[in-house]
């Protein structure tokens, strides 16, 4: 019989986020497609109970934790060994964590340290020849596989956002604390913080409804022969104040200032999307200025409703892989839809 | 604090970005359609690795630069011409596959049994450089599980930034959620870092440097251990390019203010 952990690191103040909820689920549609699996719910973190109380009505047989001070910053040592010690605690075949930055750090060295395999950016779960199998997308999202591995114990990060999070009444969980020796070598790294932009000039928000593409032409020569790259970040800053939409840009207008070329002061790589940028998970996007092929495109794999707004009607990036494509000029388009959005 | 580094990067080979994939199936499992023709470039986080590496080599005297590369020798042979001239480094190549559909585990396996054998390699200089994923499989598992082989206990993912205090600690800038940094300090060697794209552009081609590098390189291309991977354990059922292509409206007769109305009202849709 499977016995499937679902391994999840807790918030700052001892509950379960939405990854980590995500995870819950996804652990319980993998017990319920391989049948007689039973669950565990392995928690990380400096107070994990009301995280165990937050999913007393799961469906788990155990609830265990790694607790304590050490397990509460995002350091591989601790990490590890915390969800090596739970992993083998419940005798876990299967474990399926949450992909968030902190997860994705430490399991697929976990993976190797219970001579398991891992899959990371699993997207979903199916059924195939009777056997639970994992999509997950290789070559940057440009294509997707559907892959099973006999190998026990198999590690699974799912990607945030591809399952529901889990939702059920908060009880009292009788909850196991595992034993775990943390030591100085475990301790040699030490989390000083987290660095961030001022919250103004925070332009990247995954949980924001609509992803605002801008391309490398809004940096171009306009119809009057001059660059307004000045009047672009006041048009852009503008729209992402009124809408609270997360900023993404091309790499080729990323990679503008090391060629020496003007480009929008506030953004940064942390806001490419596509090949060696990120692929969010929006609701909405709409790209304004934006040019390229399969290579650009598939940052807005994951965008559900696609709009863009561009001067070329046969451009890669909007044809075939937007829903409306506006032959227009972005300058004049989002001057005016920032006039209705804050006269709205 | 004088201290020397023994930096070693981890990286292949992967098509090129601009290229066209389609996956076929092969004869041990899926590959690409025309794989050994495609032209290839550096894993783009590696290459970013690659220069952080030398740059920072280029700071401590007396530290070196290794590339540790798994791929089919005669692809890697005319990857290195280019590399060469990006940034000094002395080759270790090994001879397989470096296909996404490659396991992870096993490729680990063969790296960390390249880095062990590089002669003269000490735990306490030792920083295993990487991308934090690659472009073909993009799955972030590799280099921590080399790293693990290598009893590497501190590793960081996604890093932009990495600064040497005057104690010889690192100070180490990590990508995380919403667009953030965590900041770390680490004590020092052994240390694992999968590489963002950190700070540094990309070099220019120094066709001496080229040279230089390619004595070294030819005769470790010659040495290319030829590594088989049995792929057991792991089954693909398909491996298939998404066919959604959407009925794109085409909207180009319309007014600025007319455009603007309409891409209003769709934001404010719920």
């Amino acid at each position: 019989m499977e016995t499937i952990l679902a391994l999840a690191v807790v918030e700052s103040d001892g509950t379960l986020g939405k990854p980590g909820l995500e995870a819950v689920t996804a652990a319980q549609e993998m017990a319920r497609q391989m049948g007689q699996a039973a669950l565990v719910i392995g928690l990380i973190g400096d107070n994990p109970q009301p995280a165990a109380n937050q999913l007393a009505h799961c469906g788990a047989a155990r609830f265990l934790a790694a607790a304590g001070p050490d397990f509460a910053v995002a350091r591989y040592g601790t990490d590890a060994a915390a969800a090596e010690a739970l992993a083998r605690a419940a005798a876990a075949t299967v474990v399926v964590a949450p992909g968030t930055a902190r997860v994705n750090r430490f399991l697929p060295g976990v993976a190797h340290r219970l001579q398991g395999r891992a899959d990371t950016h699993v997207t979903g779960l199916v059924s195939v020849e009777g056997k639970t199998a994992v999509t997950r997308w290789y070559y940057r999202q440009r294509m997707e596989a559907v892959l099973h591995r006999a190998a026990r114990p198999w590690l699974i990060a799912v990607d945030p956002g591809c399952f529901a999070p889990w939702n059920g009444p908060a009880g009292q969980a009788a909850l196991e604390n595992v034993p775990l020796t943390v030591d100085d070598q475990l301790r040699r790294t030490r989390v000083l913080g987290v660095q961030e932009p001022a919250a103004d000039a925070q332009t990247i928000r995954p949980e924001a409804g609509l992803l605002f593409v801008t391309g490398a032409g809004w940096t171009k020569k306009q119809a009057d022969g001059q660059t307004h790259v000045k009047e672009a970040e006041i048009i852009i800053l503008d729209f992402l104040k009124h809408t609270r939409a997360s900023l993404g840009s091309s790499k080729s207008l990323v990679d503008l200032s090391g060629e020496g070329q003007q480009v929008l002061s506030f953004l940064t790589h942390l806001n490419q999307i596509g090949q060696t940028g990120s692929t969010p998970r929006h609701p909405k996007g709409l790209a304004t200025c934006c040019h390229g092929e399969e290579p650009h495109a598939v940052g807005w794999r994951f965008i559900s409703e696609r709009r863009a707004v561009n001067l070329d009607p046969n451009c890669g990036w909007a044809r075939g892989k937007a829903d409306v494509l506006y032959v227009a000029d972005a300058f004049a388009v989002m001057r005016k839809v920032n006039e209705l959005l804050a006269a709205s | 604090m004088s201290m020397t580094y023994q930096i070693v990067v981890c990286g292949s080979l992967v098509p090129d970005p601009l290229q066209t994939l389609e996956p076929v199936s092969g004869p041990a499992g899926p590959m690409l359609k025309n794989e050994m023709m495609l032209p290839a470039v550096l894993d783009p986080w590696a290459s970013h690795a690659l220069y952080e590496a030398a740059h920072l080599a280029g700071q401590f005297p007396g530290s070196k630069v290794w590339l540790v590369s798994l791929g089919p020798k005669a692809k890697l042979q005319q990857l290195m011409t280019i590399v060469a001239q990006k940034a000094p480094f002395e080759l270790v190549a090994l001879d397989g596959p470096a296909s996404g559909f490659a396991d992870a585990a096993e490729t680990a396996a063969a790296l960390a049994e390249a880095i062990q054998a590089i002669p003269g390699i000490e735990a306490g200089k030792l920083l295993l450089f990487g991308g934090w994923e690659s472009a073909s499989r993009g799955a972030g598992v590799t280099l921590q599980t080399v790293g693990e082989r290598l009893g590497i206990r501190d590793q960081f993912q996604g890093v932009d930034a990495l600064t040497i205090n005057a104690d010889g600690s690192m100070r180490i800038l990590e990508r995380i959620e919403g667009g953030k940094h965590q900041v770390s300090c680490c004590s020092g060697p052994p240390a694992l870092l999968g590489w963002a794209t950190g700070n540094l552009p990309e070099p220019r081609n120094n066709p001496q440097l080229g040279m230089t590098n390619m004595r070294s390189i030819m005769p470790a291309l010659q040495r290319a251990r030829p590594v088989k991977f049995a792929g057991e354990g792991v089954k693909f059922h398909s491996v298939a390019l998404p066919k959604q292509q959407r009925e794109t409206r085409i909207a180009k007769d319309l007014s600025a203010d007319e455009v603007a109305r309409e891409i209003v009202d769709w934001i404010k849709q719920q």
